[in-house]
Formats: structure tokens, sequence, C-alpha cells
């Protein structure tokens, strides 16, 4: 088995590796231990701030600095960046387009044993809708790093949705990343499989279980759920005629929905979702709640043969 | 500030309340009461003390202003307006499809904004996140913020004052303009946060409360704010609502309404009347 790093670790590396760069600047609220920009505090701390529990104060804040030539990294758990803050994000950030990047932890429902009050499904959802977010959603630690700098050279606002399990690390130093590009893993010509965050490597185990059983799929990585790779989406339908998406969030609202959107004005075939159905997470061990929240490889194999069905 | 000075101020206060009701006449939209509570604060600000440069509005090392409560863009557009920053006769495009007057401040569309407000209690914070960067950087510049008395209902406002007293942040000069009345109501009756002095100075801010409308006390009071170490400054102004148009005034109903011809005529003579008053001293 590979080597396992939680995501939101390794953007913390990140933010310690190219926070060099004097422009950049963290903000955290009462979770910098959890979200590791603890890292970066302890490389630079005059350039860290610790904005207290009070996240609508720290997005806002994070939006004044920006204007003054920052780049302003706020972090903290999905659920108050995405949620609580939701408003504050879209007014002072999106609104005048500002060179903040939302270091959002601890999102899906591998949050695990806090259970469903910690466990945010509708992150993409809510930070899709808002105009010039651009919203990432990292596979593993070489993705989280790489998503990291991109959001460094983007000028404008960035979610980074990033997990607290430690997770396998599914790319190598080759691997290349671009906001707005997925990536095709393996090639297949039945259906495609297009997954993002961790269950691209759900993704990956299915693909071995498929060719087993003689099914060809192919499978994208979708780390950008915005701007969503419509080329790769298009292709993709054009080319297997049949799609399952696959995420650790709601069906609503999420890559599922991102995909659908194209494929329904651009090559209508037949896509399945898998995510959590509408409904929200509770505690428990990690792995037993992705089993029971059917995001698992077998639930991805379950869900390919399904829509073969429908093609 | 000299007699002469003063003169030109109270002067200017009068021309930003004419435009005031301009904009909100024309568009048929907008926020008069708090706009004209605000004018002398607004006039002293950015005719007579922030470090601005209206021919390069985005120069680095200019003083700042988040207009908090950006339900009263009219005034603050008066003064950029006055100020030279965009040429006065585009106010009265104010909320049109083809001005970039949007409603509510928007930086991204309007010369010498730098925040984009409209939801209450945000503002403070990019003000606060804005004062933090002028430390960082070890720049001299300021950061002036304006708020309502109902703005302050919001927890966010209390969050922001906390981040700015814990970061010591002197640059940063708030102004609450105290006019007691927000949409609904009275202050008191809709939700009391009193005693606002004693909750700032709770907060640890350097609280200074004056006269709203009076310029040489506002001058004084922020004079006093550059003056203090180590805290930033909360000045409480007390105003009326509406002031300058007297059927405005301690009214309401006036928060976000506009005059129809006739009462507009009587607001512009009230004015014309108050300026011609100066014009004789
Ligand atoms: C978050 C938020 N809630 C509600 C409003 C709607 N609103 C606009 S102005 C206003 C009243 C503001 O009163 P106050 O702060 O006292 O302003 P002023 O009297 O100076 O006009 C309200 C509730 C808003 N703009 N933002
Ligand atoms: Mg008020």
């Amino acid at each position: 088995m590979a080597e396992k790093i939680a995501t939101r670790q390794a953007y913390g590396d990140a933010l310690a590796e190219f926070g060099v760069d004097e422009s950049i600047v963290v903000f955290d609220a009462d979770l910098s231990k959890s979200t590791k920009t603890a890292t970066f505090e302890k490389k630079y701390p005059e350039r860290f701030f610790n904005m207290g529990i009070a996240e609508a104060n720290m997005m806002c804040a994070a939006a004044g600095m920006s204007t003054c030539g920052k780049t302003v990294f706020a972090s903290t758990f999905a659920i108050f960046a995405a949620g609580r803050a939701c408003e504050q994000v879209r007014n002072s950030i999106c609104y005048p387009n500002l060179n903040v990047k939302i270091g959002a932890t601890h999102a899906g429902i591998s949050v695990g044993e806090d259970g469903a009050s910690h466990q945010m499904l509708e992150d993409i959802a809510n930070m899709r809708a808002l105009p010039n977010m651009v919203v990432i959603s990292p596979a593993d630690a070489v993705e989280t790093r790489l998503a990291v700098k991109a959001s460094i050279e983007h000028k404008g606002p960035v979610y980074l949705r990033l997990g607290r399990l430690n997770v396998p690390v599914i790319f190598d130093e080759t691997y290349k990343f671009e906001i707005g590009k997925g990536v095709e893993l393996k090639s297949g010509s039945d259906v495609t499989i297009i997954a993002t965050g961790l269950l691209v490597h759900e993704a990956i185990t299915a693909f071995d279980i498929l060719a087993e059983k003689g099914i060809s799929a192919r499978i994208v990585n979708m780390p950008t759920i915005k701007p969503i790779d419509e080329d790769i989406i298009v292709k993709a339908a054009k080319e297997t005629g049949a799609i399952v998406t696959a995420e650790e969030h709601n069906i609503l609202g999420g890559l599922g929905s991102a995909v659908c959107e194209v494929v329904a004005e651009k090559c209508p075939v037949p896509v399945l979702r898998i995510g959590t159905k509408d409904k929200f997470g509770k505690s428990g061990k990690p792995a037993l709640l992705m089993k029971e929240y059917e995001l698992t490889d077998e639930d991805i194999v379950k869900k390919a043969e399904e829509v073969l069905k429908l093609k | 500030m000299d007699k002469k000075t003063l003169l030109e101020l109270k002067k200017k206060a009068v021309r930003v309340r004419k435009h005031i009701l301009d904009e909100v006449y024309s568009a048929q939209s907008g926020h008069p009461g708090g706009s004209l509570s605000s004018t002398e604060i607004f006039t002293y600000l950015f005719q007579n003390e922030m470090k601005l440069d209206p021919a390069n509005p985005k120069w680095m090392d200019r003083d700042r202003f988040v207009l908090s409560k950006g339900h009263c863009a009219p005034g603050l557009y008066a003064s950029l307006a006055v100020r030279g920053f965009f040429p006065e006769k585009d106010l009265t495009g104010f909320r049109s499809i083809d001005s970039y007057l949007q409603g509510h401040p928007s930086m991204k569309d309007v010369p010498g904004v730098d925040m984009s407000t409209g939801s209450l209690g945000q503002g403070i914070s990019t003000a606060v996140g804005m004062a933090l960067a002028g430390k960082l950087d070890k720049k001299d510049y300021r950061v002036f913020t304006l708020l309502g008395d109902g703005e302050i209902q919001e927890g966010q406002v209390w969050e922001a004052l906390m981040s700015a007293a814990h970061y010591k942040l002197d640059n940063l000069t708030a102004f609450i303009d105290h006019n007691g009345l927000q949409i609904d109501g009275k202050i008191s009756d809709v939700m009391c946060p009193e005693d606002v002095v004693e909750k700032f100075r709770a907060f640890c801010w350097n609280v200074i409360q004056i006269d709203g409308h009076d310029l040489e006390a506002i001058e004084a009071a922020v004079q006093a704010a550059k003056a203090i170490k180590g805290k930033p400054t909360m000045i409480v102004a007390e105003t009326i609502k509406g002031k300058g148009v007297s059927y405005m005034e301690d009214v309401a109903g006036w928060h976000g309404m506009a005059p129809d011809e006739e009462l507009y005529k009587k607001a512009i003579a009230e004015l014309d009347e108050a300026m011609a008053l100066l014009e004789v001293e």
C-alpha cells in the first residue's frame, strides 16, 4: 500500500514551502493544529494571524487584507468556511473578486467520529454557485501541493476542499495539475468514472474490479469542480456513452451535478451519481461510514454496471 | 482648522447633501436618512483628512475608507465626486442600469471605493484586514470605517472589534453614526445595544463621543485617534438621521425612501437657503 498523507497535511506543508513568497499571509480560526496552518505559523509567525473562533470576521478581514496586495489563505473547517461564513465569502470575497484562498479542511463524511455537525457535504454546491470562485478538490498530497501552488498563481478567490483522513498518495512527481483540467488516469471504452477527492482512489481500485468483470472503464480525476473541464466530459460521453460520478459530497449540487449539466447540454448520455443521498452524516470510523453511505469502490462498480444497462 | 477651512467644509457639506438628494431623487430609490446623518463625517474625512490621489485611486499608500453601512452610498459617492474621483454630474446616474454607481458601494466599479459593502457587519472586518496589512507592511496609512448604530446588532461587528483590539490596530478609526434609528424604527425599540460607549470601552477600544455634525469636533476626535498608541478608536458620533432636510429629520421612514418632486424641491430649497447663509458668513 502506498504512503498515506492527509490532504490537510499536504496543505500545511505547501503553505510552509511556498510561504517564502512574502506576499502570502495565513489566517486561521483557532484550528491551526487541525488545518495544519500551524506548519506555516512555525516558519513564518509574523505572517500568521489567529483570528479566533470568529469565521465571519476572518473571511472579511482576509478580503480587506488582500486589497493591500497580499495573497491571503483563510483556513478553518469546511463546515464553517463554506457554511457559517458563506455570505461573507460571497459578498466580501467573490463579489469584489479578491485574492483570498480558502483552505477548507475536514470536508466530507470522512471526518468520522465528530459526526454530522462537522461533516460538510454541501460545500461544493455552495461555493460552486458563487461567481468568480474556483473550486478545487484534490485527491492526494501531491495534487494538494500543486493545487496550492496554482492557487497562489491564480488571481482571485479559490476554495480548496481538503480532508482530515490520511489517504493514499496516488500521484508521483511527474503529475501535472492545471486549474480547470481533468486528468484521464486510466483509459477505457465502456463507461467513464469521473471522481474527485477521496473517491479518486476508490475509482482506481474499482477499475481493476471492473476489468476482472470484463468492463473497460475510463477513470477521470476531476480536481477542479469549477471551472469544470467540459471537454473531458464531452469526450467521455461521446467515446464511452455512459458516466458514473463519484464524490464525498451530497449528490445535489456537487461534481455529479456539474457533470450532468455539461452532459445534458452538450452530449446527453446516461449518468449515475455516487455521493451522499441528500442526508446528513453521523459518527463512526471513516471507513465504516464510507461503506454505510455507499462511497466505496464496490459501490462504484455497482453503479457502473447499472449505468451500462441504461446505454 | 482655521475659520476659512471650516467655512469651506461647511459649504462642501451642503453640496454633499444636495448631491445626496439628487442621487436618491433621480434613482427614485436609495437611502437618504443615514447619508444625511453622516454628511459631516464624510465631508471631514474626504475633503480635509484622508491622504488620497483622485488620479490614482488605487495608490498603495493611500488612507482607506470602508463604508461598513454600505446603504449610505449616496453620501460616499457625493464625497468622492466632490473630492474629484469622478464627475459630479455622474451622480444622477446612481442606481441606473447604465451607471457605474451601483446601489451599494462596489470597489470594482467605482473609483475611490476601497471595499464593496452592503451586507451590514462585514465592512468593519475588511477594515480590520486593511489595518492589519498596514501594520504588517509597516506603512503609515490609516484606515477609516463608518458603521450604523443598527448595524452593530450584527454579531460580526463584535468579532471585528475584538480582533482590532487584540492586534492593537491604532491605525484603525471607526465611526458609529449614532442616529438612534434603523429601518423598523427606534434602535431602542427594535433591539437595544446600549450602552454603546461602555460596550466599546469594554472591548478595549479608545472611545470618543462627539456631536457628529460638528466638523471641528470630528477633526479633534480624528486627531486624538491618531495620537493614541496601541488601541483602535471608536468615534461615537451623535447625529440626527435625515439632518439638513426638515421633514426627514429624525423620521425612520426616510431611511430608504426617495422624495417626490414636491418634497425634493422643498429639500433643495432648504439646502440652498443653508448655502446662502454660509455665503454671507
Ligand atoms: C446583513 C444585513 N441585514 C439587513 C440589511 C438591510 N438593512 C439595510 S440598512 C438597515 C438598517 C441600518 O440601520 P443603521 O445601521 O442604524 O443605519 P443608518 O441609520 O445609519 O442608516 C438594514 C436592516 C443589510 N443591508 N444587511
Ligand atoms: Mg441608525
